[in-house]
């Protein structure tokens, strides 16, 4: 029950901290990305500030047996680089480019009301089961192998 | 460099690191949104409340931020609903694909510095920009 407390409070500290940074504006994200143009710097400093608390979280972490709540911790442990890592990465960052939403932005903004969210969203999710849809069907085929299924190894 | 926010984009970073903190400390889960997302869209036993609490939280935190800070949803640029269909199906098919987005692979990965989150950082930064040159300058659209 504390867990999923804390899964609760976490989601909605992690929303106020995409709304005050400025993540949920996509003329920042596109302003950043725009290295040609009128470049905004601000994203990067957002990534500054996650990575300078999480760093040390995650140092603290590697000294406690195990979470405070729960049994264990489910870290990712793969650190091969495979041709499915960066390509994917490469088509994720081409739809942020695009649209100018990655995914906890467009799920925050869905407290916006506003439509062009809803369908960013909804598009984002088909997109997620195309990915399961194809693992799938190359698992039956085996010939059209695109990536096995979610396992703990999801980041 | 106009609209630079360096102070309120550094402290909202601050308070996301504390939320993904939060998670790995107490629950010993990876902040990952995508992951999250993906997880409710095709549910394991026992795996699954969590994620829906964590994705509600989310929501809740966007309602607060609707009263309390109104200019975080003042979106400054919405691409028009094709580009962002076809944007959203990237992005939820490549985060699949490559186990991750900017919160999972760009602040936890790099946090616990991953081979795998810095190289799909680097990657989709990359991309990211190059679509944004392509439709900005190239195209000379400012949708």
């Amino acid at each position: 029950m504390k867990a999923l407390l804390t899964s609760f409070g976490s989601g909605i500290l992690f929303a106020l901290g995409l709304g005050i940074s400025g993540m949920t504006r996509p003329v920042k994200v596109i302003g950043f990305l725009d290295f040609f143009g009128a470049w905004d710097a601000s994203l990067a400093f957002v990534m500054l500030g996650a990575i300078a608390v999480y760093f040390v979280a995650y140092r603290w972490s590697r000294k406690m047996p195990s979470p405070l709540l729960a049994p264990d911790f489910s870290l990712p442990k793969r650190s091969d680089l495979d041709a499915r890592l960066i390509l994917g990465a490469a088509i994720f960052g081409a739809g942020w480019g695009l649209g100018g939403f990655c995914p906890g932005p467009a799920l925050t903004s869905l407290a916006s009301g506003a439509l062009p969210v809803f369908i960013f969203v909804i598009a984002m999710g088909i997109g997620m089961y195309l990915h399961t849809w194809m693992t799938e069907l190359g698992a039956t085929t085996s010939s059209l192998a695109i990536s096995p299924a979610r396992s703990a190894q999801d980041a | 460099m106009h609209n630079f926010t360096p102070f309120a984009s550094l402290f909202g970073g601050m308070l996301i690191g504390l939320s993904a903190s939060a998670m790995l400390l107490l629950d010993g889960k990876i902040a990952g949104i995508s992951g999250i997302l993906a997880g409710v869209l095709k549910p394991l036993r026992g795996d699954t409340l969590w994620r829906i609490c964590f994705l509600g939280g989310l929501l809740v935190g966007g309602l607060l931020l609707r009263i309390l800070l109104p200019g975080a949803f003042d979106f400054g640029i919405i691409r028009p609903l094709p580009l962002l269909t076809i944007a959203g199906l990237l992005v939820g098919f490549g985060t699949r694909l490559g186990s991750g987005c900017t919160s999972g692979h760009g602040v936890c990965g790099i946090s616990r510095l991953s081979p795998r989150s810095l190289v799909a950082t680097a990657t989709f930064i990359f991309t990211g920009a190059l679509v944004v040159y392509l439709i900005n300058h190239l195209m000379g659209v400012s949708l």
